[in-house]
């Protein structure tokens, strides 16, 4: 495994990102450019924008970032263990089973403490 | 992509070029390639989608732009590029304009670690599968960019939704991707095809897939999660506030995952390009894949034409409490069962090349383990149905009048 493989990779992603520019630069020069207030104000159904709208969110959707986290971290680990298991044998297999079991008894508390809930 | 370049560059070389320069125009040119198939696919799965979305719905669909409609995506595709480009005033003009760029790159980007056939990929990295899941979630990220820098309250409200079912279903998404990984032992996409030569992966473990197709439907936003267009109450989500070319991109962005999607599972359950007569030539190869990729696409499409739109409370209950656990299950069963064959010699230790005879005993195992678990699921899921058509069956809920005595 080199940083070369990752040469393709890095080349895509400049093409894409150089395509996605292209296409909407010409967006700009082919399309009309008549600024009006009414049509640069955000649409609010027709009426007159109240207040900004980068305002405090409901905790609700922060409880699941967090909650996301706590997987995802779980899975990173998941992932190389899943790679090798073959090699790391009834050992490996244990020291899974242990920190799986450990991640579920949290899972458990959760749930049962309503973390789940989506009031 | 590998035979191409190598050819190309040889040829470069033999005419006189200089060797680093030749491997260099080599590798754009393979790059050009594999970003050209996905660029063009969309084109042609607009026109597709349309036109299926149509017939379940008794309609014709497109058919005067060219013939049966097929040049309607060109059409639609100059429209959009003549309409007014406009930033609001309240918005962050550079997140604003970054988001639908970065929607679109991710997407193309996925297609970078895509085997095509055994010899044409863009590129055969280790960590492919971890990768998949890494450029996918840029994804999510641009969808949250754009919510929050349209500075509008349905875009604001419309990204938090999206992105809280985004990052929920990456959740089962990725236990599910852990037992491809898991049964061929490495994360390269060539390796996890290859070691599909006794079995497929769905047979081996028929619940990581519908896991899998479950929340990948998610992951695209489509029915019966489209909270992404949830248009009823959101009038379009995060993406309100743009126009022509900007919007186009979030649009394309998510046919062309719809597609990508449809054909990561065929290469990640289905044995990718494995089939009769396959290693005769690539083309036939590749006509495997995207025969497979394409009846799983066809059906993410019915699906997303049947079914009506879950409350956000249904939604995530039922990835919380069903298919995590679950999928957690999955994983520590099949990994059990694996090491269990193993230690007996009942599995092959490397299942690339394997054959159908040596697969046998694990995939009995391994199948009933897996039918035992969907089955589970399958119950739940319909006491959960049948409690929830009772409820809608009874009699109206009877609300407290407000009193006189209340009131104060």
């Amino acid at each position: 495994m080199t940083i070369l493989e990752f040469g393709p990779v890095s080349a895509l992603l400049v093409i894409s990102v150089a395509l996605a520019l292209i296409i909407a630069n010409i967006s700009r020069v082919m399309g009309p450019q008549r600024p009006t207030y009414r049509k640069s104000v955000p649409y609010e159904s027709g009426m007159k924008p109240i207040g900004p709208a980068t305002r405090r969110l409901p905790i609700k959707f922060y409880l699941v970032a967090v909650l996301f986290i706590i997987f995802d971290i779980e899975v990173i680990f998941f992932l190389p263990w899943a790679v090798s298991m073959r090699d790391l044998g009834v050992y490996g297999l244990t020291v899974m089973a242990v920190f799986t079991l450990i991640l579920i008894v949290g899972f458990i508390y959760e749930w049962k403490k309503g973390g789940l809930e989506w009031e | 992509m590998d035979e191409i370049c190598t050819g190309l560059c040889r040829l470069m070389v033999d005419s006189g070029a200089d060797a680093g320069l030749a491997q260099f125009v080599s590798l754009l040119v393979g790059v050009l390639l594999v970003s050209g198939v996905p660029l063009l696919t969309v084109i042609l799965l607009i026109w597709i989608e349309r036109k299926v979305a149509a017939r379940i719905q008794d309609r014709i669909g497109p058919n005067r732009v060219g013939p049966i409609g097929l040049m309607q995506t060109f059409a639609d595709l100059l429209k959009l590029l003549g309409k007014e480009d406009i930033t609001p005033t309240a918005a962050d003009r550079l997140l604003y304009n970054v988001a639908p760029l970065v929607s679109f790159a991710s997407v193309v980007l996925i297609w970078a670690v895509v085997p095509f056939t055994p010899f044409h990929y863009g590129v055969d990295l280790e960590i492919g599968a971890l990768f998949f899941v890494a450029v996918a979630s840029f994804g999510t990220l641009a969808i949250m960019v754009a919510g929050w820098a349209s500075n509008n309250k349905y875009a604001l409200l419309g990204a938090f939704r999206v992105v809280s079912l985004l990052v929920s279903y990456e959740v089962p998404l990725v236990f599910a991707l852990l037992v491809p990984v898991l049964l061929a032992g490495s994360m390269s996409m060539l390796d996890i095809v290859n070691a599909q030569s006794g079995m497929w992966f769905v047979v081996l473990s028929p619940l990581a897939f519908i896991i899998f197709y479950i929340s990948s439907q998610a992951e695209t936003g489509r029915a019966p999660f489209d909270l992404i267009e949830a248009e009823s109450e959101l009038v379009a989500g995060f993406n309100i506030e743009y126009s022509g070319m900007k919007f186009g991109m979030f649009f394309a962005a998510e046919f062309l995952h719809v597609f990508t999607n449809g054909i990561l599972m065929a290469l990640l359950f289905f044995g990718g390009w494995m089939g009769p007569l396959y290693y005769e030539s690539p083309l036939i190869a590749f006509a495997w894949l995207g025969a497979k990729g394409g009846i799983i696409y066809l059906t993410t499409l019915w699906l997303r034409n049947t079914v009506p739109r879950l409350r956000i409370d249904q939604i995530m209950a039922f990835n919380w409490k069903c298919l995590v656990p679950l999928s957690i299950a999955n994983i520590v069963l099949v990994s059990l069962a694996l090491k269990v064959l193993q230690e007996l010699d009942m599995a092959p230790r490397q299942l690339i090349g394997a054959s159908f005879a040596d697969m046998l005993p694990a995939t009995i195992l391994l199948l009933l383990i897996n039918g035992a678990l969907t089955l589970y699921l399958l119950g739940i899921l319909r006491r959960r149905g049948k409690d929830a058509r009772r409820e809608a069956q009874a009699a109206p809920v009877q609300f407290a009048r407000a009193t006189a005595a209340t009131a104060d």
